[in-house]
Protein backbone atom coordinates (compact mmCIF):
# COMPACT_ATOMS: atom_id res chain seq x y z
CA UNK A 1 0.00 0.00 0.00
CA UNK A 2 1.43 3.32 -0.94
CA UNK A 3 0.40 6.66 0.47
CA UNK A 4 0.62 10.07 -1.19
CA UNK A 5 1.36 12.83 1.33
CA UNK A 6 1.30 16.50 0.35
CA UNK A 7 3.35 19.01 2.37
CA UNK A 8 1.65 22.40 2.24
CA UNK A 9 1.43 25.69 4.15
CA UNK A 10 -0.16 28.57 2.26
CA UNK A 11 2.53 31.02 3.28
CA UNK A 12 5.94 30.81 1.65
CA UNK A 13 9.19 30.44 3.52
CA UNK A 14 7.91 28.44 6.47
CA UNK A 15 9.88 25.31 5.56
CA UNK A 16 7.80 23.16 3.21
CA UNK A 17 10.72 22.10 1.05
CA UNK A 18 13.00 21.43 4.03
CA UNK A 19 10.23 19.40 5.66
CA UNK A 20 9.64 17.42 2.47
CA UNK A 21 13.35 16.62 2.14
CA UNK A 22 13.75 15.62 5.78
CA UNK A 23 10.64 13.47 6.00
CA UNK A 24 11.44 11.79 2.69
CA UNK A 25 15.00 11.14 3.74
CA UNK A 26 13.84 9.92 7.16
CA UNK A 27 11.41 7.45 5.64
CA UNK A 28 14.12 6.16 3.29
CA UNK A 29 16.47 5.74 6.28
CA UNK A 30 13.74 3.54 7.81
CA UNK A 31 13.98 1.31 4.75
CA UNK A 32 10.96 2.61 2.86
CA UNK A 33 10.82 3.25 -0.86
CA UNK A 34 10.11 6.95 -1.23
CA UNK A 35 9.46 9.31 -4.15
CA UNK A 36 9.81 13.03 -3.53
CA UNK A 37 7.85 15.12 -6.02
CA UNK A 38 8.61 18.81 -6.46
CA UNK A 39 5.29 20.37 -7.52
CA UNK A 40 6.67 23.92 -7.43
CA UNK A 41 6.92 24.27 -11.20
CA UNK A 42 8.95 27.32 -12.23
CA UNK A 43 10.58 27.67 -8.80
CA UNK A 44 12.18 24.30 -8.23
CA UNK A 45 14.20 23.95 -5.05
CA UNK A 46 13.76 20.49 -3.64
CA UNK A 47 16.65 19.37 -5.88
CA UNK A 48 19.13 21.76 -4.24
CA UNK A 49 17.90 21.02 -0.72
CA UNK A 50 18.46 17.33 -1.51
CA UNK A 51 21.82 18.01 -3.16
CA UNK A 52 20.69 16.42 -6.44
CA UNK A 53 20.68 19.53 -8.64
CA UNK A 54 23.48 18.29 -10.89
CA UNK A 55 21.72 15.12 -11.89
CA UNK A 56 18.52 16.44 -13.47
CA UNK A 57 17.86 15.35 -17.04
CA UNK A 58 14.08 15.18 -17.25
CA UNK A 59 11.43 16.76 -15.03
CA UNK A 60 7.80 16.46 -13.96
CA UNK A 61 6.47 18.34 -16.99
CA UNK A 62 8.47 16.06 -19.33
CA UNK A 63 6.75 13.07 -17.74
CA UNK A 64 3.29 14.60 -17.92
CA UNK A 65 3.77 15.64 -21.55
CA UNK A 66 5.14 12.23 -22.48
CA UNK A 67 8.65 13.40 -23.45
CA UNK A 68 10.14 10.67 -21.28
CA UNK A 69 9.17 7.70 -19.17
CA UNK A 70 8.48 8.20 -15.47
CA UNK A 71 11.46 5.99 -14.58
CA UNK A 72 13.81 8.13 -16.67
CA UNK A 73 12.86 11.31 -14.79
CA UNK A 74 13.21 9.80 -11.31
CA UNK A 75 16.62 10.62 -9.84
CA UNK A 76 17.94 7.94 -7.53
CA UNK A 77 19.63 9.24 -4.40
CA UNK A 78 22.99 7.49 -4.03
CA UNK A 79 23.15 7.92 -0.24
CA UNK A 80 19.88 6.21 0.64
CA UNK A 81 18.64 3.31 -1.38
CA UNK A 82 14.95 3.61 -2.03
CA UNK A 83 14.97 7.42 -2.20
CA UNK A 84 14.01 9.06 -5.50
CA UNK A 85 13.32 12.63 -6.62
CA UNK A 86 11.03 13.80 -9.38
CA UNK A 87 12.18 17.39 -9.98
CA UNK A 88 9.95 20.26 -11.08
CA UNK A 89 10.45 22.02 -14.41
CA UNK A 90 12.25 25.31 -13.98
CA UNK A 91 11.39 27.04 -17.26
CA UNK A 92 7.64 26.40 -17.23
CA UNK A 93 4.80 27.65 -15.04
CA UNK A 94 2.06 26.14 -12.91
CA UNK A 95 -0.40 25.98 -15.83
CA UNK A 96 1.82 23.44 -17.58
CA UNK A 97 0.12 20.73 -15.49
CA UNK A 98 -3.51 20.08 -14.58
CA UNK A 99 -4.91 18.48 -11.41
CA UNK A 100 -6.06 15.49 -13.49
CA UNK A 101 -2.52 14.99 -14.81
CA UNK A 102 -1.13 15.16 -11.28
CA UNK A 103 -3.67 12.58 -10.16
CA UNK A 104 -2.57 10.30 -12.99
CA UNK A 105 1.09 10.88 -12.09
CA UNK A 106 0.41 9.84 -8.48
CA UNK A 107 -1.36 6.70 -9.70
CA UNK A 108 1.64 5.85 -11.89
CA UNK A 109 4.04 6.40 -8.98
CA UNK A 110 1.91 4.09 -6.83
CA UNK A 111 2.29 1.43 -9.53
CA UNK A 112 6.08 1.76 -9.21
CA UNK A 113 5.62 0.34 -5.71
CA UNK A 114 6.69 3.34 -3.72
CA UNK A 115 5.67 3.11 -0.05
CA UNK A 116 5.45 6.86 0.22
CA UNK A 117 5.08 9.61 -2.34
CA UNK A 118 5.78 13.00 -0.76
CA UNK A 119 4.69 16.09 -2.69
CA UNK A 120 6.27 19.48 -2.03
CA UNK A 121 3.47 21.98 -2.62
CA UNK A 122 4.18 25.54 -3.80
CA UNK A 123 3.13 28.50 -1.65
CA UNK A 124 -0.22 30.08 -2.39
CA UNK A 125 -3.72 28.75 -3.00
CA UNK A 126 -3.86 28.93 -6.79
CA UNK A 127 -3.20 26.46 -9.59
CA UNK A 128 0.04 25.08 -8.10
CA UNK A 129 -1.72 24.26 -4.83
CA UNK A 130 -4.65 22.64 -6.63
CA UNK A 131 -2.24 20.52 -8.68
CA UNK A 132 -0.21 19.45 -5.65
CA UNK A 133 -3.18 18.27 -3.59
CA UNK A 134 -5.05 16.60 -6.47
CA UNK A 135 -3.55 13.14 -6.02
CA UNK A 136 -2.88 13.27 -2.29
CA UNK A 137 -4.28 10.85 0.29
CA UNK A 138 -3.11 12.86 3.24
CA UNK A 139 -1.88 16.39 3.98
CA UNK A 140 0.71 17.78 6.38
CA UNK A 141 0.44 21.51 7.04
CA UNK A 142 3.64 23.33 7.99
CA UNK A 143 3.47 26.56 9.96
CA UNK A 144 5.67 28.71 12.18
CA UNK A 145 4.50 30.39 15.41
CA UNK A 146 3.77 33.69 13.67
CA UNK A 147 0.43 35.41 13.11
CA UNK A 148 0.78 35.48 9.31
CA UNK A 149 1.85 31.83 8.97
CA UNK A 150 -0.86 30.49 11.29
CA UNK A 151 -3.49 32.57 9.55
CA UNK A 152 -2.50 31.10 6.18
CA UNK A 153 -2.37 27.60 7.68
CA UNK A 154 -5.98 28.08 8.84
CA UNK A 155 -7.03 29.05 5.33
CA UNK A 156 -5.18 26.08 3.85
CA UNK A 157 -6.81 23.66 6.32
CA UNK A 158 -10.20 24.99 5.20
CA UNK A 159 -9.31 24.52 1.53
CA UNK A 160 -7.94 21.02 2.13
CA UNK A 161 -11.17 20.01 3.85
CA UNK A 162 -13.19 21.51 1.00
CA UNK A 163 -11.19 19.20 -1.28
CA UNK A 164 -11.94 16.19 0.91
CA UNK A 165 -8.48 16.00 2.41
CA UNK A 166 -9.78 15.77 5.95
CA UNK A 167 -7.85 15.76 9.23
CA UNK A 168 -4.58 17.26 8.03
CA UNK A 169 -1.71 17.03 10.53
CA UNK A 170 0.23 20.05 11.67
CA UNK A 171 3.98 20.57 11.82
CA UNK A 172 5.01 23.54 13.92
CA UNK A 173 8.35 24.66 12.56
CA UNK A 174 11.08 26.95 13.88
CA UNK A 175 9.90 27.09 17.46
CA UNK A 176 12.18 29.13 19.73
CA UNK A 177 11.63 27.64 23.15
CA UNK A 178 13.62 30.41 24.85
CA UNK A 179 11.19 32.97 23.42
CA UNK A 180 8.14 30.88 24.31
CA UNK A 181 9.39 30.67 27.89
CA UNK A 182 9.62 34.46 28.00
CA UNK A 183 6.12 34.75 26.58
CA UNK A 184 7.44 36.42 23.42
CA UNK A 185 6.32 33.68 21.04
CA UNK A 186 3.13 31.68 20.68
CA UNK A 187 3.42 28.23 22.27
CA UNK A 188 2.57 24.80 20.85
CA UNK A 189 -0.71 24.89 22.81
CA UNK A 190 -1.58 28.37 21.52
CA UNK A 191 -1.21 27.26 17.90
CA UNK A 192 -2.98 23.89 18.24
CA UNK A 193 -5.83 25.50 20.18
CA UNK A 194 -6.37 28.06 17.41
CA UNK A 195 -6.07 25.67 14.46
CA UNK A 196 -7.83 22.73 16.15
CA UNK A 197 -5.93 20.03 14.23
CA UNK A 198 -3.70 17.17 15.33
CA UNK A 199 -0.04 18.02 15.66
CA UNK A 200 2.41 15.52 14.20
CA UNK A 201 5.61 17.32 15.13
CA UNK A 202 7.35 20.36 16.53
CA UNK A 203 10.66 21.32 14.96
CA UNK A 204 12.85 23.66 17.01
CA UNK A 205 14.70 26.48 15.30
CA UNK A 206 18.13 25.01 14.64
CA UNK A 207 21.28 26.25 12.94
CA UNK A 208 21.84 22.72 11.69
CA UNK A 209 19.02 23.25 9.18
CA UNK A 210 20.91 26.12 7.56
CA UNK A 211 24.21 24.24 7.64
CA UNK A 212 22.72 21.05 6.20
CA UNK A 213 20.80 22.95 3.52
CA UNK A 214 24.08 24.62 2.55
CA UNK A 215 25.56 21.17 2.02
CA UNK A 216 22.51 19.64 0.38
CA UNK A 217 22.10 16.97 3.04
CA UNK A 218 18.88 16.91 5.08
CA UNK A 219 19.33 17.48 8.85
CA UNK A 220 17.41 14.31 9.65
CA UNK A 221 20.70 12.47 9.04
CA UNK A 222 22.52 14.45 11.75
CA UNK A 223 22.43 12.52 15.00
CA UNK A 224 23.20 15.53 17.22
CA UNK A 225 20.76 17.99 15.65
CA UNK A 226 17.60 18.85 17.61
CA UNK A 227 15.69 19.58 14.41
CA UNK A 228 17.05 16.31 13.00
CA UNK A 229 15.67 14.48 16.03
CA UNK A 230 12.31 16.21 15.55
CA UNK A 231 12.19 15.04 11.93
CA UNK A 232 13.17 11.49 12.93
CA UNK A 233 10.25 11.54 15.39
CA UNK A 234 7.85 12.83 12.71
CA UNK A 235 9.01 10.03 10.42
CA UNK A 236 8.25 7.43 13.09
CA UNK A 237 4.80 8.94 13.66
CA UNK A 238 4.08 8.76 9.93
CA UNK A 239 5.05 5.09 10.12
CA UNK A 240 2.40 4.67 12.80
CA UNK A 241 4.52 4.64 15.94
CA UNK A 242 3.29 6.45 19.00
CA UNK A 243 6.14 8.83 19.81
CA UNK A 244 5.57 11.58 22.41
CA UNK A 245 6.47 15.15 21.44
CA UNK A 246 10.10 15.89 22.14
CA UNK A 247 10.69 17.72 25.38
CA UNK A 248 12.02 21.14 24.51
CA UNK A 249 13.80 23.04 27.20
CA UNK A 250 15.92 26.09 27.06
CA UNK A 251 19.40 24.88 27.81
CA UNK A 252 21.14 27.76 29.49
CA UNK A 253 24.82 27.14 29.95
CA UNK A 254 26.88 28.46 32.82
CA UNK A 255 28.49 30.96 30.43
CA UNK A 256 25.05 32.20 29.33
CA UNK A 257 24.13 32.77 32.95
CA UNK A 258 27.35 34.69 33.58
CA UNK A 259 26.75 36.80 30.47
CA UNK A 260 23.23 37.61 31.64
CA UNK A 261 24.52 38.60 35.02
CA UNK A 262 26.97 41.11 33.56
CA UNK A 263 24.76 42.47 30.80
CA UNK A 264 22.19 43.92 33.17
CA UNK B 1 19.41 46.62 36.84
CA UNK B 2 19.72 50.18 35.59
CA UNK B 3 17.51 53.12 36.45
CA UNK B 4 15.23 52.57 33.48
CA UNK B 5 14.45 49.02 34.57
CA UNK B 6 13.98 50.21 38.09
CA UNK B 7 11.34 52.76 37.04
CA UNK B 8 9.77 50.21 34.75
CA UNK B 9 9.17 48.05 37.77
CA UNK B 10 6.45 50.43 38.97
CA UNK B 11 4.83 50.84 35.60
CA UNK B 12 1.95 48.66 34.50
CA UNK B 13 3.54 45.75 32.70
CA UNK B 14 2.74 45.39 29.02
CA UNK B 15 1.46 41.95 28.03
CA UNK B 16 4.10 39.71 26.45
CA UNK B 17 4.03 39.79 22.66
CA UNK B 18 3.18 36.08 22.46
CA UNK B 19 -0.27 36.63 23.95
CA UNK B 20 -0.75 39.78 21.87
CA UNK B 21 -0.07 37.65 18.77
CA UNK B 22 -2.57 35.04 19.90
CA UNK B 23 -5.33 37.57 20.52
CA UNK B 24 -4.76 39.34 17.20
CA UNK B 25 -4.70 36.02 15.38
CA UNK B 26 -7.96 34.91 16.98
CA UNK B 27 -9.72 38.07 15.85
CA UNK B 28 -8.34 37.87 12.31
CA UNK B 29 -9.44 34.26 12.03
CA UNK B 30 -12.98 35.04 13.19
CA UNK B 31 -13.26 37.37 10.21
CA UNK B 32 -11.49 34.97 7.83
CA UNK B 33 -13.60 31.99 8.85
CA UNK B 34 -16.93 33.79 8.69
CA UNK B 35 -15.90 35.17 5.32
CA UNK B 36 -16.96 38.60 6.52
CA UNK B 37 -14.88 41.43 5.13
CA UNK B 38 -14.78 44.98 6.46
CA UNK B 39 -16.76 45.94 3.38
CA UNK B 40 -19.57 43.55 4.23
CA UNK B 41 -19.47 44.76 7.81
CA UNK B 42 -19.81 48.39 6.63
CA UNK B 43 -22.80 47.47 4.47
CA UNK B 44 -24.37 45.65 7.39
CA UNK B 45 -23.74 48.66 9.61
CA UNK B 46 -25.44 50.97 7.10
CA UNK B 47 -28.48 48.72 6.87
CA UNK B 48 -28.80 48.40 10.63
CA UNK B 49 -28.63 52.17 11.04
CA UNK B 50 -31.31 52.60 8.37
CA UNK B 51 -33.71 50.17 10.02
CA UNK B 52 -33.23 51.36 13.58
CA UNK B 53 -33.45 55.01 12.55
CA UNK B 54 -37.08 54.38 11.57
CA UNK B 55 -37.84 53.91 15.22
CA UNK B 56 -35.30 55.87 17.23
CA UNK B 57 -32.52 58.40 16.89
CA UNK B 58 -29.14 56.74 17.38
CA UNK B 59 -25.68 58.06 17.94
CA UNK B 60 -23.94 56.99 14.74
CA UNK B 61 -20.50 58.10 15.90
CA UNK B 62 -20.57 55.91 18.97
CA UNK B 63 -22.02 52.94 17.12
CA UNK B 64 -19.93 49.81 17.41
CA UNK B 65 -20.67 46.73 15.32
CA UNK B 66 -18.20 43.91 15.16
CA UNK B 67 -17.78 40.20 14.81
CA UNK B 68 -16.08 38.51 17.73
CA UNK B 69 -16.29 35.07 19.24
CA UNK B 70 -17.89 33.62 22.32
CA UNK B 71 -18.00 30.24 24.05
CA UNK B 72 -20.54 27.94 22.42
CA UNK B 73 -23.51 26.85 24.54
CA UNK B 74 -22.22 23.31 24.99
CA UNK B 75 -18.76 24.67 25.89
CA UNK B 76 -17.11 22.60 23.15
CA UNK B 77 -15.39 25.61 21.61
CA UNK B 78 -16.04 29.09 20.36
CA UNK B 79 -18.60 30.40 17.89
CA UNK B 80 -18.66 33.71 16.05
CA UNK B 81 -21.12 36.34 17.31
CA UNK B 82 -22.28 39.65 15.92
CA UNK B 83 -21.68 42.24 18.60
CA UNK B 84 -23.50 45.54 18.37
CA UNK B 85 -23.47 48.47 20.74
CA UNK B 86 -25.94 51.11 19.52
CA UNK B 87 -26.44 54.13 21.80
CA UNK B 88 -29.92 55.69 21.53
CA UNK B 89 -30.16 59.50 21.56
CA UNK B 90 -33.93 59.66 21.69
CA UNK B 91 -36.99 57.66 20.77
CA UNK B 92 -38.96 58.92 17.82
CA UNK B 93 -42.47 60.02 18.70
CA UNK B 94 -44.04 58.65 15.56
CA UNK B 95 -42.37 55.28 15.68
CA UNK B 96 -43.95 52.62 13.56
CA UNK B 97 -44.24 54.97 10.56
CA UNK B 98 -47.68 56.44 11.36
Amino acid sequence: MSEVIVITSGKGGVGKTTTTANIGCGLAMSGKKVALVDADIGLRNLDVVMGLENRIVYDLVDVVEGNCKLKQALIKDKRYSGLYLLPAAQTRDKDAVSPEQMQKLCENLKEEEFDYIIIDCPAGIEQGFKNAIAGADRALVVTTPEVSAVRDADRIIGLLEANELNNPSLILNRLRIDMVEKGEMMSIDDVTEILAVDIIGVVPDDEAIVIQTNKGEPAVTVETSKAGQAYRNITRRILGEDVPLMELKNEETFIDKLKKLFHR
Amino acid sequence: MDLFDFLGFFKKKEPASGSVAKDRLKLVLVHDRTNCSTQVLEMLKGDIIKVISNYMEIDEDELDINITETKSEDNSGTVPVLYANIPIKSMRRNSGGN
